[in-house]
Formats: C-alpha cells, structure tokens, sequence
C-alpha cells in the first residue's frame, strides 16, 4: 500500500508551508481525494498518526473529503456523477463514457493553524 | 491566539508529477515511444515484454526496458536476454515505481537513440496507478488464470489504462476463461480502450501488438 508515501508527501509540504508562519501549530489538514484515486481513507487515517509523530503536524485531525467521479457525457452534452466506479455509463442516457472531468484528484485543499499572536511572513 | 485557514489546493504527488512532466518533455524531444506496463505479479508482464523485445528487434526497432521490483535482478537478467539494454530497478519495499527511480535509471543513456523504452511496473494493480513516469501509453494486463472481474475489482488501473492486454491465451480452454466476459468487463471499466489477447508462449496475437505499437511511434526522428 502506498498510504505511508502519500501521508509523508503531505507532512512534507505541509511543514513547507508553515515556513511562512513561524510559531504556527497546525490543528487540521483537509484533503479532496477522487473516488478513483485508489487511496483508502483508514490506512491514511493509521499512517497519518505514525507520520506526523514529532512534526508540527504532532495531534492534528486529518479530514477526508471524497470526490465523487464526474464524466464528460457527450449524448447528453453534459458532465454528470458516477453512483460508483463499477460501470463507466452515463447514469441518464447509458452511454459508455471515457472523458473523465473528476475522480483522480490527490489533493491538500487547506491547512488550519493557530498562531500565539499573530506573526504573518508573506 | 489565532486560528487561520491556509488554502493550498496543490496536489499530493506534485514532486512526482513535476518530474514526470520533465519526463514527458523528454522523451517527447527524443522521439522515443515510453510505455508503463501494469499488472498483478504473476500476469506475464515479463515474459511478454520478452517476447515484444525480441520481435521488436528482429525487424530494426531499438529497444530498451526498464523493470522494477522489490528485489532481485532476476527479471532485468531474464530480458537482457533478448539483446536489449535493460536496467533493474530495486524498490526495496516501495509497492510501485515513482518518476524519480526512472529519472535516476535513465542516466546515461540516450534517448534519441531509442525508438521505444518499455517500463514494467512493480507487480500491483493499485498503487503504479497514482504514480505519472511520463509515459505516453499505460498498459494494463490481465492473465486469463486470474478471473474475468479483475477490471471491476481495480477500476482505478484500468480506467487510466490506454491498452490492455490479455495473456496467456493458450491457457484459456484450461482455465474456462470467459472470454466475452473479461471483454465486456474492462469495456465496461474503460469504454473504448485497445484490448490484445497474446500468448508470449505460442506468439499468438502478438502481430496486433506489434503493429499497434509502431502505429503509435512518434513520426519520423528529427
């Protein structure tokens, strides 16, 4: 499973980051992961725990926001919402389709952190 | 004591995806034909890459072949054979090749001297699939030992595949492969998709593949 190499990508650039707000502590990191981006949330959950151990990260929550897949159907001229990842139709008209518009996405969406006073570097 | 949100929005896997832009750019100014090759262990990836080396070169084509693993240089040793260049990636415990283990492989040599570089992947149908090594066609295979489903139960491999292949044909009768079914199955997952049924043992179907890859050639090198 590669959960360990995508959480410490995600540690990285997160205490890259936090170069730009010394003395931050970081209380959440929220990604958007697509349905088809072949990454379990609980093996992320477990290996965020272990990777952030004596980082800046140290006890924040991670949160998970789901993607659903959107496909390109072109009989019906617009992007529609796979229900799941087992049949590539469009749920209106059944049309096979293969333009995918969103669903792989690996993403860090945002960080919050909390500052003693504020000392913003920009 | 303040609490502030700062937006990112930059992917996970930028570091990878960055090289394996670079990558792209390459072998894009090379000329040369990259492609991953994806699949369970035990599919035949490397017994077919033989077989598309030796043919390949028999008529003119210069090759090349990357091959990765967790250990050994076996596989890198069994497609030497062929009389291609080939080079042995050691992930030690990493379940999938990265763009930083190609870029490092590719050292020395020349690009624009290649007119197809093959990498096979690390034997897994989840995690080669996050990973960009700027290759221009991803392949994924099936052998026909390991069930008709396998497109449904990995849909995230075979939905970023660009051709798939199935192997071991002549073991179909055997094995009571449903054909009809495994076809259905990854069209269902990847509508339109190229689709080879090949046996490296017998050299069946692999005058599709072949003709399939120099169609896919870049034109003419500069």
């Amino acid at each position: 499973m590669h959960e360990l190499s995508i959480v410490s990508s995600v540690v990285d650039q997160v205490i890259e980051t936090l170069n730009a707000y010394p003395g931050a502590r970081v209380k959440e990191v929220r990604l958007r992961l697509g349905a088809l981006s072949a990454v379990i949330e609980d093996s992320l959950q477990f290996c965020y725990g272990i990777a952030t151990q004596n980082t800046p990260l140290a006890g924040s929550v991670l949160v998970v926001k789901v993607l659903p897949i959107v496909m390109r159907c072109d009989s019906c001229n617009a992007d529609v919402e796979l229900p799941g990842v087992q049949s590539f139709r469009c749920p209106r008209c059944e049309a096979p389709v293969s333009d995918l518009r969103q669903g792989r996405e690996l993403e860090i969406e945002s960080i919050e952190i909390e500052n003693e006073e504020v000392t913003v570097k920009s | 004591m303040t609490t502030r949100i700062v937006e990112l929005r930059q992917g996970i896997l930028k570091k990878n995806d960055e090289l394996a832009r670079a990558l792209r750019e390459r072998y894009t100014a090379a000329a040369v034909l990259v492609l991953n090759l994806v699949s369970s262990p035990g599919t035949g990836k490397t017994a077919f890459l033989e077989q598309t080396l030796r043919e390949l070169r028999k008529s003119g084509a210069r090759v090349a072949a990357l091959v990765g693993d967790l250990e050994t240089d076996n596989d890198a040793r069994r497609l030497a054979a062929s009389g291609a260049p080939v080079r042995q990636i050691n992930t030690h415990g990493i379940c999938h090749l990265e763009a930083e283990m190609v870029s490092k492989h590719l050292d020395g040599w020349q690009l624009s001297e290649l007119d197809y570089l093959f990498i096979e992947n690390v034997g897994n149908l989840v995690c080669p699939s996050s990973y960009d090594l700027g290759e221009k066609i991803r392949v994924a295979l099936l052998s026909v030992t390991e069930g008709e489903d396998k497109p449904l139960k990995y849909p995230t491999l075979f939905n970023s595949a660009d051709a798939a292949i199935i192997t071991k044909i002549d073991l179909a009768e055997p094995c009571g492969f449903d054909r009809e079914t495994a076809l259905r199955n990854i069209h269902e997952i990847r509508p339109g998709i190229k689709i080879f049924e090949v046996s490296a043992k017998t050299g069946a179907g692999m005058a599709q593949w072949l003709q399939y890859l120099r169609e896919q050639r870049p034109i003419a090198k500069p």
